[in-house]
């Protein structure tokens, strides 16, 4: 099914492409990202030395482009697995305790999602303050409902199956039941919605880097390299074209990876 | 219009309203705990650095900061009901009256961006769902991914580039024209923001339109109106989109609560004179009053527009009233 669908691979090709040129931007990187030539301030691409030119301090974009993929993919994958913990643990315990901590969780579950998306992220980094790792906690903390509401409504569907029933007859203790049975069960779908989900952390974070309250200078990323491209839009439209595209790609990867996994792992939720 | 007024209909909304009421009281729980939560102490913080001791003190006693926390919660609550969300020490203005004449221009630009969100989302998925596998549908649902994946920040600034600064076709910035304008004007320059912000959304509305109608394309019952000799447009119109149209109305309930979120960073990229620009640069002074009092009304409304799809869920499926 996942092989089939040519879209799934080309988004598995991308988050690959752009995994691997993180990994290796120590070697592929022509410059210092962090290298200022005041010279060569906002060189056009294809300029001799850099590739695809200069930011308007002279910083080379290519090496720029490729830590700030690094900064990127890493807080957005590290959000998303934050969240995924979690959420999976809020949901499993309100669908395996059931009763009053199901209607807490759930409640504080209705009242993050009663937020709008981006709302919630800036209101907490209201209260924490801006910067990388608060921009992180603060978009895992907006994802949690999204997890804990898949969780629970799969262990609300295992629990009532009879392998469970069995165990559990064999005396098999509530807690290892959780842990084997039903957290393995949770596994597909949970795969499914944190690759879905990682695509919407990383232009959330770049929109708070966007914004200055993510990452903050000089440290590379694409939101902030995008926003302070703005000012030069007029004279070397190329500054902002790139990180943009940079996100769009990572973005799109992410979410074709996750189409086809979807439909490949799980054909209900299609 | 009878079974609308029903007695049914009317239990329902009322009940509805009430479940909506506990989500409320943990919006303002949360945005209390905004101000309450942020280090150091917000009397200080308000007044800034060169106040004195005696005028920190003095605004500590007059905002109840001396008191438990709870009761502080109550009283803030209090004055947020009779319309006091406090004053804003670096404008020197009331809030309430700055975050409202702010939210009409935040409310301006998520309805245009709806209405494009709606009328490009809808027309493409019932396209695509009534044409499966066409090239009609591979096109509109490659464009769709291609749209969810876009950055609204970026998409804006591209479309600056393009529309705004090269072709010079609409305003690059603002709501109106420096010397003033109507309607017209204002519509020219909601044009590029609200195609920004509208765009991801029309992408989610669409794929979502896709698969509702091919979920019920497939029923029994469709067959059976297409047995009879009805005519395909009439099955679609009559038989299809009507029952498609709860799980196309939810997802538009989801893209208003993104459109809000979104306006923040569209707002910023045209210097749109909304709630989300002014709460940037409110974080930024750490002005928590006017971020209280703008997260506070984006949320209420989100809280608001969800109640009016769940209550239209039961106009249009009167099942929905009886459970």
């Amino acid at each position: 099914m996942f092989q089939k669908s040519g879209s799934a691979v080309f988004g598995l090709a991308l988050v690959a492409v752009l995994g691997a040129a993180a990994m290796l931007a120590p070697l592929l990187a022509p410059h210092d990202p962090d290298a200022i030539d005041t010279a060569r301030r906002l060189a056009r691409p294809l300029t001799a030395g850099h590739p695809l030119g200069t930011d308007e301090f002279g910083r080379d974009l290519l090496s720029r482009l490729l830590y700030g993929a690094r900064t990127s993919l890493v807080v957005g994958l590290a959000a998303t697995a934050l969240a995924a913990a979690a959420g999976s643990l809020c949901g499993l315990l309100a669908g395996f305790v059931g009763r009053w901590v199901d209607q807490v969780v759930m409640r504080s579950i209705d009242t993050l999602m009663a937020f709008p998306y981006f709302l919630l992220a800036i209101a907490i980094i209201a209260t924490l303050g801006p910067g990388l790792v608060n921009g992180m906690v603060a978009v895992a903390i907006v994802n949690i409902p999204f997890y804990g509401r898949i969780v629970r409504a799969t262990v609300l569907a295992v629990k009532q199956t009879e392998y469970v029933e069995a165990a559990r007859a064999l005396g098999v203790s509530e807690l290892r039941l959780s842990l084997t049975h039903v957290l393995r069960n949770c596994l597909a779908p949970l795969i499914v919605a944190v690759t879905l989900n990682v695509g919407g952390m990383i232009t959330a974070l770049a929109g708070l880097s966007f914004l200055g309250l993510g990452v903050q200078p000089p440290t590379s990323d694409w939101g902030s390299m995008l926003s302070s491209s703005r000012q030069y839009m007029n004279v070397a439209p190329h500054v902002a074209a790139l990180p943009g595209l940079a996100i769009f790609l990572a973005v799109l990867g992410f979410n074709l990876l996750g189409d086809g996994l979807r439909d490949a792992l799980d054909p209900r939720l299609r | 219009m009878a079974a609308v007024g029903g007695h049914g209909l009317q239990g329902y909304v009322v009940r509805r309203i009430l479940l909506a009421l506990p989500v409320l009281v943990g919006v303002s729980l949360l945005v209390f705990a905004v101000m309450r939560l942020a280090p150091g102490d917000p009397a200080a913080i308000m007044l800034g650095a060169q106040a004195t001791r005696e005028d920190v003190e003095r605004l500590r006693r007059d905002l109840g900061l001396d008191r438990p926390v709870a009761v502080q919660y109550l009283q803030w609550m209090g004055r947020v009901l009779q319309g006091d969300l406090g004053r804003s020490i670096p404008l020197g203005r009331e809030v309430l009256p700055e975050v409202l004449l702010r939210f009409k221009a935040t409310a301006v630009l998520t309805a245009g961006a709806l209405g494009i969100a709606v009328a490009l989302g809808l027309t493409a998925g019932i396209l695509s769902a009534t044409r499966q596998y066409s090239w009609l549908d591979k096109l509109s649902m490659a464009v769709a991914v291609t749209g969810v994946s876009l950055p609204v920040f970026w998409t804006g600034i591209m479309l600056i580039l393009v529309f705004a600064l090269s072709l010079r076709w609409f305003p690059s910035a603002g709501m109106i024209s420096p010397y003033g304008g109507g309607v017209t004007d204002l519509l020219w320059h909601l044009v590029l923001p609200a195609v920004t912000l509208g765009t991801a959304s029309a992408a989610a509305v669409a794929r979502l339109t896709r698969s509702s109608v091919l979920e019920i394309i497939r029923q029994d019952y469709v067959r059976a109106a297409r047995a009879k000799g009805l005519a395909e447009r009439a099955v679609i119109a009559r038989h299809v989109l009507k029952n498609a149209f709860n799980p196309i109305l939810t997802v538009i309930g989801v893209q208003v609560g993104y459109l809000l979120g979104g306006a923040i960073l569209t707002e910023t990229v045209f210097s749109w004179p909304g709630l989300g620009s002014m709460m940037v640069r409110a974080i930024q002074a750490r002005d928590y009053p006017l971020v209280q009092g703008g997260v506070l009304l984006i949320a209420t409304t989100f809280v608001v527009v969800n109640l009016i799809v769940d209550l239209l869920y039961a106009v249009f499926d009167p099942r929905i009233r009886y459970e």
